[in-house]
């Protein structure tokens, strides 16, 4: 089986690159008409030839008929500083200087920043899973909380409560609740319900069969809890896990957008936006991709580690 | 005092009568599955307005729900026309451009074994990224009306659409593609007839996954520049101005909105997927 495995994910090696290099290929591409204006603008002032040659008339002119009169300023369209899409070594150079060739305790450090956003997002996860899991538990063994709870958790869900951790924050902030808390609440918030409604199914799943067998060998209910119940809702549990820790990492960097915040990744991608440093603002919405693939991916891999210990998958 | 005493009542009545209900031989009826939650969110509703006033809370940091009431009543035109920005200008448009562009994709790389493998893991990276992130950059590329707006929640609803529909491209089992060749059936119709009615469950998901995320998006993007009149230019000006209960007005809508819009997507789905399992 772990040859299996390994050859299906083989397999997909090679699509996976296809699909990331033509996503490449059209960012690269896109480049040269999206910064064209600016690049012709910058050339004119250093003295070089532009077609047409006045920044009114050039307005009028689409970016790619520009590209086509002036072929000649398609490599200075990469290295603009002030690009309105930076090209991705731009974005790549100043990953590798914010990331690797500055001391984390600098102030333009991402590792800094990316602190700054991880510590409530880690902490209000930790929350939103403790009280998720206990009010699923709640769920499935109170019929009234089941009747009465269960419903407004689904509907929660379709409610745009990201849209407000702005204003939580503010609210929070202003009841004298600072630093990482009101954050961290945001993204408990956020996690919360994924767990409650993922924990909810997975302690369901056991069948009738299974839970007619643990009554012929006179098991209570909380050895039905704790070794059937429980244990088949590992799988459900992790697939939450994943959804709400990348909803507690958004939750916390929009929290960060537009509130004045002072750092953390959504402070820096407003910063870069508002100072005229639109590499910036890439280079932190890269950084948090990557955070954001690395959450998932260290739980995914508790999740199968701790399926194959218990059995549920195939070793 | 009295009034925190009147809330801790209202909310014991409530759970008794909910405990009565729930236990009651009538528990499993359709009345009574929609009227035990609006018990329950009745009698929360009824302790936060008895809290407010008991405890005397500021309404700067949080309104009586009655207050609300009256602004959201006396607000209508403005609620109205923000909802029209907001919701039908920014998030629908959106929400229609992405998701036909995530259809066509699925259809495109559907066509390759090879890229379907590609699609499908780097599709599902992608939808869960922040991706609103991106709002700031789209604000300065498309200006500040509901283009912009429009554009960040295409971007957001197009990675669960792309992977849930790719996801049921491929559904189809070989027996039932056997079949349609038995048939003499080419690829179109083989798409039209089989693949395409098998993928919509799949794809329907996605679009369910993606009403919310839509309406976050278009909220959200207007934070970073709008014109006067839209949900998230009123939260934040509101805000401003310390009119908290016209902030929550606003939510209340975004929360109506929020779930009318999955309401008819998942009507639209019982529609056009009568046929499957999960709707018997």
């Amino acid at each position: 089986m772990v040859c299996a495995r390994g050859m299906g994910m083989y397999r997909s090696i090679l699509p996976i690159l296809t699909v990331i290099s033509v996503i490449m290929a059209v960012w690269v591409i896109a480049v040269v008409p999206m910064n064209i204006h600016l690049t012709a603008d910058q050339a004119q002032r250093d003295g070089i030839a532009v077609t047409p040659d006045t920044p009114i008339a050039r307005r009028n002119v689409s970016g790619i008929s520009l590209v086509v009169q002036n072929p000649h300023l398609i490599p200075l369209t990469y290295v603009n500083t002030r690009p309105n899409l930076p090209s991705p070594h731009q974005v790549g150079g100043e990953l590798f200087a914010s990331i690797i060739d500055q001391k984390i305790t600098s102030k333009r450090s991402l590792v800094y920043h990316g602190w700054v956003t991880l510590a409530p997002t880690l902490l209000g996860f930790a929350i939103g899973t403790g009280l998720g899991i206990m009010l699923a538990v709640g769920i499935v063994y109170s019929r009234v909380m089941d009747k009465s709870v269960m419903p407004w958790a689904i509907v929660s869900q379709t409610i745009p409560i990201l849209a407000l951790a702005p204003m939580i924050i503010v609210v929070l902030g202003a009841a004298g609740i600072q630093g990482v808390l009101p954050k961290a609440l945001i993204a408990a918030y956020l996690s919360f319900f994924p767990v409650v409604v993922g924990m909810v199914k997975g302690l369901r799943s056991p069948d009738h069969m299974q839970l007619d067998l643990l009554r012929t060998y006179n098991a209570g209910a909380s050895q039905g809890f704790w070794k059937l119940r429980l244990p088949s809702s590992a799988p459900y549990l992790f697939a939450s896990l994943k959804i709400g820790i990348s909803a507690s990492l958004i939750g916390t960097i929009v929290a960060e957008l537009p509130t004045g915040a002072k750092a953390g990744f959504g402070a820096r991608m407003l910063v870069g936006d508002q100072y005229g440093q639109p590499i910036l603002s890439w280079a932190a919405l890269f950084a948090a991709a990557i955070t954001a693939a690395a959450l998932v991916g260290i739980i995914a891999l508790i999740e199968r580690g701790a399926l194959r210990k218990m059995g549920m998958m195939s070793a | 005092m009295m009034y925190v005493i009147l809330g801790c009542v209202a909310w014991a009545a409530g759970w008794m009568l909910n405990v009565r209900l729930a236990n009651g031989p009538r528990s499993d009826e359709r009345l009574m599955q929609i009227l035990i939650p609006l018990i329950f969110g009745a009698t929360i509703i009824v302790m936060w307005e008895m809290f407010v006033i008991g405890f005397n809370v500021n309404p700067v940091f949080l309104p009586r729900p009655t207050d609300i009431i009256a602004r959201m009543a006396g607000e209508g035109p403005r609620l109205w026309a923000d909802f029209h920005q907001t919701i039908i200008k920014g998030a629908l448009s959106g929400y229609l451009i992405g998701g036909l562009a995530a259809f066509a994709v699925a259809i495109l790389a559907d066509r390759s074994e090879f890229l379907t493998r590609g699609v499908i893991p780097v599709g599902s990276f992608m939808a869960a990224l922040p991706i609103v992130g991106i709002a700031p950059i789209f604000v300065k590329w498309f200006g500040s009306d509901w283009e912009s707006k429009a554009a960040v929640v295409a971007v957001m609803v197009f990675f669960p659409i792309l992977v849930n529909t790719v996801a049921g491209l491929r559904d189809t089992t070989k027996m039932q593609r056997d079949l349609m060749r038995t048939y003499g059936a080419g690829y179109w119709t083989t798409l039209i007839k089989l693949r395409l009615p098998a993928t919509m469950p799949f794809m329907f998901n996605g679009l369910k996954i993606a009403t919310t995320l839509a309406l976050i998006g278009a909220i959200v993007a207007e934070f970073f520049g709008s014109p006067t009149v839209g949900m998230g230019f009123r939260i934040s000006t509101s805000f401003g101005q310390l009119a908290l209960d016209m902030v929550w007005a606003e939510i209340v809508i975004a929360a109506l909105a929020g779930s009318g819009f999955y309401g008819l997507v998942t009507l639209l789905e019982r529609g056009v997927t009568f046929w499957h399992p999960s709707q018997r």
